[in-house]
């Protein structure tokens, strides 16, 4: 089983470097391109979030400091375009992370829903900011990222969607990390019943605040290469109402808390999500169309694509369980991929990949 | 001097508007835990809906009141049927998503319909003012306040002096208890969702009388009335109040003493301060463990 998993893992791995190299096409690798980083993003999202059971719809804030950090960086220091600037990616990473600490220590000193309702209001803050602080982000002119003037035809992708491939790796292997450790646990734990676990010894307060601060620091990472690649940022694009909630429909169609939901949820949403702007010339069509889209996941699948899956499968195995039993065949040579139904079914609650 | 007291004047004005969007807002996260983050949008769906009375035929935007409320009323009952209810688990959260979805829907329609451009609702109590002191006041910010009174003393008499207004409240302060002696909670839900939806038609129309507008002011105005609620403290309806006449007097202030461009930002920064100090709000009261 563990073989199995991994094969198919390090072949999803495989078919995402070769991608580009197969459909060279700039228009299928910028969708896929966009993919990736609303994967990693939503990646990021969810070790908070989803973990935690805290949603916090502000997470543009982040996304915008990472853009704009690098944006100003690039600029003070004039970098030329090239490869130069994805070294300032993760620097620019850190500045989300650093803003973050206060930002989350603030907001979580509230419970649930209020703590939602203050992730929007620092997010409107920080848009006015951007807006306001001409001296710093030039206001709503908006600041220039160096271009990269090597960089030609089908090539011009290929280091933007790499760079975030890189990045959505180590979102993973950060969420598998915590996923997998007592620190995860004690995250659950929290999300589960806050008050029980402060009780048992999980440091809510530092445990909480960490989670959002490395969430953060994934969230600016992308936002750092967006800014990078679409050449011009303004403090309506980089701090995106859409993208706040649009990160977080991507894990709950996918199923939050899980590792591999939020992946699976901003393939197929940010995919529709371009199909649909490139179908859709008048925003208002595109509008109803994504909000159309919002209300069927959120009604027929609250709880997400992978938990529903891991549900039915689960319970498809019993079922095979018990019709054997009745039907008298031998128990103990149950013909399952990695043992014992029943065993399996608790593994699959256990670790929710 | 002179102008301060303008602006504090006409933050009152304006504060009585938006209080009666953000206690729509308020009432309804106060009955059915959930945030409504499509009040913004339908707050303008309002404000068309009283501009195409009007353009059309020719109805006066207060009388069109009589026509849109009822219908924005009828609108919530259909959202809260067809959206809300089916939230059987974590309603708070995936409440937030789905009314986000429908403010998206309503955005885009209005997009389609009435264009990006921005309107503004005419009337001769739009462009009429009274003289005040050495200042002139245009009557719509007099009305518009004389409308929010009235709708509010409505509401407040609805919720103290009806039965409904018992069942409500008593659902607000313990929905399982309230349903044990035989409230019909999911009822009164709906009715709260129509009644929020149903000022915000009435928010609207003043908003628009006194703002040019357009599909995408529903991020401004949602972005303050969420401050507002989390300011008064959620589910409080005085504190919604309080917070609507405080934040308007402050953005106007500032707008005159510093610049208007940081008039909002300076709201914003002072809900941060406050959140600092008492994390539930000016009248909230501190979230219960809930089991």
């Amino acid at each position: 089983m563990r073989i199995f998993k991994a094969v198919g893992l390090l072949s999803l791995l495989g078919i995402a470097i070769i991608f580009p190299q197969v459909f060279p096409n700039p228009a299928v690798t910028t969708i896929a391109l966009f993919a990736l980083m609303f994967a990693a993003a939503a990646t990021g999202w969810n070790i908070f979030s989803g973990y935690t059971g805290y949603i916090a719809l502000g997470h543009a804030v982040y996304f915008g400091l990472g853009a704009y950090a690098l944006a100003i960086m690039c600029q003070d220091w004039h970098i030329p375009g090239g490869y130069l600037p994805f070294l300032l990616v993760p620097v620019a990473g850190l500045v989300a992370a650093i803003f973050a600490i206060p930002l989350g220590w603030l907001s979580l000193r509230v419970r649930r829903h209020t703590f939602v309702v203050i992730t929007i209001a620092v997010f409107f803050i920080f848009q006015l900011l951007a807006f306001n602080l001409i001296q710093i982000t030039n206001g709503s002119i908006g600041l220039g990222l160096p271009i990269p003037f090597t960089w030609f035809g089908d090539f011009f992708n290929y280091p933007f969607y790499y760079v975030t491939l890189a990045i959505l790796l180590l979102a993973i292997a950060i969420s598998w990390w915590v996923r997998n450790s007592k620190y995860g646990l004690g995250l659950l734990a929290i999300r589960d019943d806050e008050d029980r676990a402060l009780g048992m010894g999980v440091k809510t307060g530092p445990s909480k605040l960490a989670a959002f601060v490395i969430s953060a620091f994934i969230v600016g990472m992308v936002g750092a290469v967006w800014a990078y690649y679409v050449e011009a940022i303004y403090p309506d694009t980089a701090f995106d109402a859409l993208f706040d909630v649009a990160i977080a429909l991507m894990a709950f169609l996918g199923g939050l808390g899980t590792i591999s939901g939020p992946i699976l949820g901003a393939l197929l949403l940010e995919s529709a999500q371009q199909y649909f702007a490139l179908q859709f010339v008048s925003p208002g069509y595109y509008l109803i169309a994504y909000g159309a889209l919002f209300l069927v996941v959120m009604l027929l699948l609250p709880k997400g694509i992978i938990p529903t899956l891991n549900e039915r499968w689960a319970k498809f195995q019993v079922t095979r369980l018990q019709r054997q039993q009745e039907s008298g065949a031998i128990i103990t040579a149950l013909p399952t991929p990695g043992g014992g139904g029943a065993e399996n079914v608790d593994r699959k609650e256990e670790i929710n990949l | 001097m002179g102008l301060i007291v303008e602006a504090i004047i006409l933050g009152i004005l304006t504060g009585g508007v938006y209080a009666l969007m953000a206690s729509g807002l308020t009432l309804v996260f106060g009955v059915m835990d959930i945030i409504n983050v499509g009040q913004g949008a339908l707050v303008i769906l309002g404000a068309y809906l009283s501009y195409y009375l009007q353009q059309q035929w020719h109805i006066d935007l207060f009388l069109g009141l009589l026509i849109t409320m009822p219908l924005m009323f009828g609108l919530g009952l259909l959202i809260e049927f067809l959206f809300i209810r089916p939230i059987k688990r974590d309603r708070t959260m995936l409440s937030i998503l789905v009314t986000f979805g429908v403010a998206l829907i309503i955005e885009g329609v209005l997009n389609l319909k009435f264009t990006a451009n921005s309107v503004k609702l005419q009337a001769w109590y739009i462009t009429g003012s009274i003289q005040v002191g050495n200042f002139y006041l245009p009557y719509i910010y007099l009305f518009g306040f004389l409308l929010a009174v009235v709708l509010l003393g409505g509401l407040y008499l609805l919720l103290y002096r009806t039965k409904f207004g018992f069942s409500l409240r008593a659902s607000m302060q313990n929905r399982t208890a309230a349903q044990l002696i035989g409230i019909n909670v999911e009822q009164v839900s709906a009715i709260t969702f129509g009644i929020g939806v149903g000022l915000a038609a009435a928010g609207g129309m003043a908003y628009g009388a006194t703002t040019p507008f357009n599909a995408n002011s529903a991020y401004d105005l949602i972005s303050r009335l969420l401050a507002i609620i989390i300011f008064g403290g959620m589910g409080s309806l005085s504190g919604a109040l309080v917070a609507s006449v405080g934040m308007l007097v402050i953005e106007d202030v500032t707008a005159v003493v510093w610049s208007p461009v940081w008039a909002s930002t300076v709201f914003f920064i002072l809900l941060v301060v406050i959140l600092l100090v008492r994390p539930q709000g000016l009248f909230g009261k501190m979230e219960a463990r809930k089991q």
